[in-house]
């Protein structure tokens, strides 16, 4: 056990080249589909808080559904979507990275959704008579809430980075887990520790850890910052 | 935008009579307080002339037409400041203009010289003392250019130093050509800034007068006994 902890470390300490491809992947496509699910996310999670139209209710029920969204199974609709056969086949994505962003794009998206609407309409019950008294419309609500939540929006992104980084089944079936060309933390774990490769699969580990303490330090330390910035 | 008609207004949410039966008309100048005790519909009579609540019974009309005209701005009692900067805050008014971001801004500062809060442009609007949220709240309404301003409460909770700040922007602002109609619970205030008097008591307008004659001759029963503090709507703790 202790040779295994110490070789772990060695891989890192060495900066080892195959963990570096895969820790700098799992960046890539982490990084890659929590701006694209920010970019969704986050304006339909402010603007079903914010509207009133018939199957709101119905919508926000989805969105909170779909946070449990189990990834394998977005994994085989991602794979049908982009297999040779197809709607999607002629793009030749399955079984690469866009692949994968995609595939954890639409696991990440109704998270961020669902957290954004709870937050943004909390906001919303004490702005709105506000707003409307200033002839705000629809689009001038969902940018200025979106503005001044940001700071607890932080959560909503961090459970994304949370789900995206730490998300194993649906990269697994449409990347295809690739040495050196799909292969993430998550998936790289899973195979090594199933072969027996355990300091790998222990310095992988370590990494993720590491990643996710950094990101909820930098969230923590970002809003008391803004808490004594801005009360 | 002028005149603005309330006429029959009922207001009864779950039932609740707040306000029954007003008949009102807001010519276009001066400044207009509403007085009456707590529960009496200040609050809801400033919402259904903003166009914010809808009447229940009985009709607003605004120059004849039922859509709320533009150019009303309202200050709320307990205004919404943004964690943003007293500049940021102040140009939110100008947002749905559409102007260019550093024309609001530059509009926003000048405003913000009028009411004296210039100095603590870059400062957390979240970390200002309440008059100096007040006046950034008119601030913000001013910089609409209003033709009907709202005021609800504008002075609760303040000192005399800042009420008397309030009260110079108030009149200020209608200086500017705004028309001003306002809610208030401080009696001198009423008296020092207003031209007439809208009293209500139980949801119902019980007077309308000239401040001055207000004060000195009431009409009706219920506004002298609420000018000489005399309570006849004294909350009651008895079973």
């Amino acid at each position: 056990m202790a040779d295994t902890l110490i070789e772990a470390l060695a891989l890192l300490l060495h900066l080892d080249p195959q963990v570096l491809v895969i820790v700098w992947l799992s960046f890539r496509v982490g990084i890659a589909a929590v701006t694209l699910a920010t970019l969704i996310g986050l304006p339909l999670g402010a603007f079903v808080a914010v509207a009133r139209f018939p199957g709101r209710d119905a919508l926000t029920v989805f969105l909170n559904a779909m946070m449990g969204l189990p990834s394998v199974v977005v994994g085989v609709i991602v794979y049908l979507l982009l297999s040779r056969s197809g709607p999607l086949g002629s793009f030749g994505l399955l079984f690469s990275p866009p692949a994968m962003i995609l595939a954890q794009t639409i696991l990440v998206v109704p998270l961020m959704a669902a957290l954004t609407r709870q937050i943004v309409e909390d906001a919303w019950r004490d702005y709105a008579q506000e707003f409307r008294s200033m002839r705000y419309s629809l689009a001038d609500n969902v940018g200025t809430l979106l503005y001044d939540c940001r700071f607890s929006l932080v959560v909503a992104l961090l459970a994304g980075m949370g789900r995206s980084m730490s998300e194993v089944g649906a990269v697994m079936i449409v990347g295809g887990n690739i040495e050196g060309f799909t292969r993430t933390m998550t998936t790289a774990i899973a195979l090594e520790t199933a072969k027996g490769d355990l300091p790998l699969s222990i310095a992988l580990g370590i990494v993720l850890i590491a990643v996710v303490l950094a990101l909820n330090t930098a969230a923590f330390g970002l809003r008391r910052w803004a808490m004594r910035r801005y009360g | 935008m002028f005149p603005i008609r309330l006429a029959d207004v009922s207001f009864m949410p779950d039932g609740r009579n707040v306000l029954s039966g007003v008949n009102l008309e807001i010519a276009d100048e001066g400044i207009t307080t509403v007085l009456g005790p707590n529960g009496s519909g200040k609050t809801v009579l400033l919402r259904l002339v903003a166009g914010l609540l809808a009447p229940h019974a009985g009709s607003v009309h605004w120059n004849g037409g039922t859509v709320p005209a533009a150019g009303i701005a309202m200050v709320f009692q307990q205004p919404i400041l943004l964690r943003t900067s007293v500049l940021h805050n102040a140009a939110l008014g100008l947002k749905p203009l559409g102007l260019p971001r550093r024309e609001r801004q530059r509009r926003a500062l000048g405003v913000l010289e009028r009411v004296g809060l210039a100095h603590r442009a870059e400062d957390s609007a979240r970390r200002l003392s309440g008059g100096e949220r007040q006046r950034l709240a008119l601030a913000r309404a001013w910089l609409m250019q209003p033709r009907l301003l709202l005021l609800d409460e504008p002075t609760a909770a303040l000192d005399p130093t800042a009420t008397e700040a309030v009260e110079q922007i108030i009149r200020s602002i209608r200086t500017d050509g705004a028309r001003i109609l306002m809610t208030t619970h401080n009696l001198g205030q009423a008296m020092r800034i207003s031209d007439d008097i809208v009293f209500l008591a139980g949801g119902c307008v019980r007077e309308r007068t000239p401040a001055n004659r207000f004060f000195s001759r009431p009409q009706s029963p219920e506004a002298r006994l609420f000018i000489q503090g005399e309570l006849p709507w004294r909350i009651s703790f008895d079973d």
